[in-house]
């Protein structure tokens, strides 16, 4: 509303609605009876008088009485609504209604209808809650609507989108590290390593070196050159390249790859580096769905026992 | 003394007329044992419906809370709301036509507006007496017995119109559940409002304002007479016959018309016949029968007033002569049109598959590579199972050479259910350029080859 910085607009809307609602009484009630002259000889006409283009005339045919009425009830409606309800310029009505306040009443008796559910799962340990068929579909749902636009709907990601559902996990996969992903984010770096590993041709044969780890197909030559160059790497992924958890750093040893294996991809993330970003769901979704959702994507690769998937 | 009368020069007249009380008298006759026949048939019907059963279930019920609508063997969804509104056209289409053969029968005959009136005027009838004791006992100071049978009418018209409530939301929520909790006077705040609000309907329409829905509410009474043309049946007086009026035997000129006014009396929208054609006129023929009684007793040919087409009134037309005009273009043309209407529907349902299928294509992660040099893509199915038994579907997909569906086998679907799947599709990146490739998903029953669908989507391959 910051728009309207003084009243007049206020005033305006109000005094056209007075305006608007008396002049409608006025019209009904001036207009529900006329009167009839008499013509020259003293004959009073059959019709209402009116008369246009000359020679047409109107019957007088009135509508039912209670027909009147419904339009007075009309004009009582306006006024009571007008006292009760906000409308009258900048006057908040007697019921001091407001948009937000109604949309806070709902979003409150939503918390109160659906709380205790969550609060029941809130208290369960997130295996319990993975393995229970109800959970498992009110997580789904939190799934489809927050997760599923990045991670997609089968949980499986996609370029630069971890895929959810294979157990390899590169922040931790344990319950508690999960739910702490959703929680508080995370943030994923890695620095371009042009500069430490060397010339171009050092790059490739590093790259040759990164895919023999997991055994894709690769120079052995080249890898052999590469190898001494890993130790730049190592700091992070570890010296056989298994990666470490506790700072983010993905294996290269399982065929998992965030960016892509190709040899191309991989002289990109060394030349360049990676910078991902998993936003902190805690404050919009609040710790007890997220305890729910956490459970779900654990349950992703942990299928419960006869559940189906 | 002289006395001259003054004329008034000018006079006030009133734009909104306080409504004159209509009081119809109780009629006898072929038209009126008609009207009961299809009082009874519509309320047997409507009253009757919700307590059929079919296969354990209502045979009849729109569940709206499930959104599923329960019509004996039929179960629709939301998503077959093409249907309503083919019925809705069907309908209107039935009106025309009948229309322009004849009149306002509907009006007259199946109309709520009409069957309820006529259910309402009986109790009426039964409780505060014929025509002339309720306007004799309605012009005098009400006594204690007006005021007792007034009150027993009012009770009565309550109770039908309560009970006509009750099995208007019987349409929409378990019958037997409704009425029990009716009795335990445990309803829930909507079903109150809806048994209410249809209740209260019923009472102030059928019992208070009766012919003033047709006269100034109705918006089928006006757009009718569109329909109309001088080969419409309609309900005529033969002025030709009947004028002059005058009792009988008074003056030998006279015509058959002897004035007694019980055309007027019967009227249910007040109106008197003899002015010919009146938009009130709701063509319920009230006035034919009440003349025909006449008639016999005066030993006079029936048909004074008669159902009659302006053109065969005006030439004296046979019977048969008017009937030969219904065949003429415009009701050819509603005929044609509501067949074509009519078995374009029948066509819909018989051949319908009662399964659904819709894809929702993952926006967020477009294709993805995945080992072999494959790509994928992600779809979100929502699988509707409109039948009531459940089935095991199998999705698989055409239009992209090598691809394949991963994730879409055996998928138990319960019956009158729905379920939402997330299958890939794989495809060799080879298989085609990159960008987006128009395929085609189909689920298919493992138990019926037959029961299939398929809906289209885009697979995507990228750079």
């Amino acid at each position: 509303m910051s728009d309207f910085t003084s009243g007049f607009w206020d005033w305006y809307i109000a005094v056209i609605c007075v305006l608007g609602i008396a002049a409608c009484a006025l019209l009904l009630w001036s207009q529900s009876t006329i009167t009839v002259k008499a013509d020259a000889g003293g004959e009073l006409p059959a019709t209402t008088g009116h008369v246009w283009d000359e020679d047409l005339t109107e019957l007088n045919t009135p509508m039912p009485r209670w027909w009147m009425w419904l339009f007075y009830l009309t004009i009582v409606f306006a006024v009571a609504y007008l006292l009760l309800y906000p409308g009258l310029g900048s006057y908040a009505g007697r019921f001091g209604w407001r948009s937000a306040l109604a949309y806070e009443q709902e979003v409150s008796q939503a918390k109160r209808d659906y709380g205790p559910v969550f609060a029941a799962y809130a208290g369960q340990p997130i295996e319990t809650v993975a393995a229970d068929p109800q959970a498992r579909l009110v997580g789904e749902r939190l799934f489809l609507n927050t997760c599923a636009q990045c991670h997609a709907a089968d949980a499986r990601g996609n370029k630069g989108f971890p895929d959810l559902s294979d157990d390899d996990w590169l922040h931790g996969g344990a319950p508690a590290a999960i739910e702490a992903t959703i929680l508080h984010g995370r943030h994923g770096q890695m620095p371009p390593m042009a500069a430490a590993v060397g010339s171009d041709r050092d790059v490739e044969n590093l790259a040759h070196y990164v895919r023999s780890l997991s055994g894709l197909p690769s120079d052995p030559l080249k890898a052999a050159q590469g190898k001494p160059k890993f130790a730049v790497c190592a700091g992070c992924h570890g010296a056989g390249g298994q990666g470490n958890q506790a700072i983010g750093a993905p294996n290269l040893t399982d065929q998992v790859w965030l960016y892509g294996g190709d040899l191309a991809t991989i002289m990109e993330t060394i030349n360049k580096g990676r910078n991902n970003t998993m936003p902190a769901f805690g404050e919009i979704l609040g710790a007890q769905k997220v305890h729910v959702l956490a459970a779900y994507v654990y349950g992703l690769s942990h299928p419960a026992p006869g559940g189906r998937r | 003394m002289e006395t001259t009368v003054q004329r008034p020069r000018e006079q006030v007249i009133r734009m909104y007329a306080p409504r004159a009380a209509i009081y119809p008298r109780d009629v006898k006759g072929r038209y009126a044992s008609l009207r009961w026949l299809c009082v009874w048939l519509t309320q047997l019907a409507f009253y009757g419906l919700p307590w059929l059963r079919w296969h354990g279930r209502q045979a009849v019920l729109f569940d709206l809370a499930e959104r599923k609508f329960y019509l004996f063997g039929l179960v629709l969804w939301p998503q077959d709301f093409i249907y309503l509104a083919a019925l809705l056209i069907i309908c209107a289409l039935g009106l025309f036509l009948v229309t322009a053969v004849a009149g306002r029968v509907w009006c007259g005959y199946a109309c709520p507006q009409t069957v309820y009136s006529e259910m309402f005027l009986w109790l009426e009838r039964r409780i505060e007496g014929p025509r002339s004791t309720r306007m004799r006992r309605d012009r005098q100071p009400h006594s204690a017995g007006t005021l007792a049978r007034k009150a027993a009418k009012h009770g009565a018209w309550l109770l039908l119109a309560g009970w006509t409530g009750l099995s208007f939301v019987g349409y929409f929520t378990p019958v037997d559940r409704l009425l029990a909790g009716a009795a335990a006077l445990q309803l829930g705040p909507w079903q109150t409002f809806w048994v209410g609000f249809y209740a209260l309907a019923t009472y102030g329409n059928a019992g208070w304002l009766r012919e003033q829905v047709c006269k100034y509410m109705c918006p089928y009474a006006r757009f009718q007479s569109a329909m109309f043309d001088p080969d419409s049946l309609i309900v005529s007086y033969d002025a030709r016959r009947g004028e002059p009026r005058g009792a009988p035997g008074k003056a030998p000129a006279a015509g058959d018309c002897i004035d007694c006014s019980l055309c007027v009396q019967v009227c249910p929208v007040g109106i008197d016949i003899r002015g010919g054609l009146q938009y009130e006129c709701i063509g319920c023929a009230a006035c034919v029968d009440a003349c025909n009684g006449v008639m016999d007793k005066l030993a006079r040919p029936r048909g004074l007033v008669r159902y009659a087409t302006e053109r065969g009134l005006a030439g004296r037309w046979s019977t048969r002569r008017m009937a030969a005009r219904i065949l003429r273009p415009r009701v050819l043309i509603y005929g044609a049109v509501l067949a074509a209407s009519v078995l374009a529907m029948a066509l819909a349902l018989a051949l319908r598959t009662p399964l659904k299928l819709d894809v929702v294509r993952d926006r967020g992660a477009m294709g993805r590579s995945v080992g072999d040099g494959l790509v994928e893509n992600v779809y979100r199915l929502q699988i509707m199972n409109t039948a009531e038994h459940g089935h095991t579907f199998q999705v698989s997909v055409t239009g992209l050479a090598g691809a394949s569906v991963e994730g879409g086998a055996d998928l138990v679907v319960a019956g009158a259910s729905g379920r939402t799947v997330a299958v890939r599709v794989r495809a060799p990146r080879a298989a085609a350029a990159p960008g987006s490739h128009p395929i085609r998903l189909q689920l298919t029953a493992r138990d019926d080859a037959a029961l299939q669908v398929a809906e289209r989507a885009a697979f995507f391959i990228p750079r």
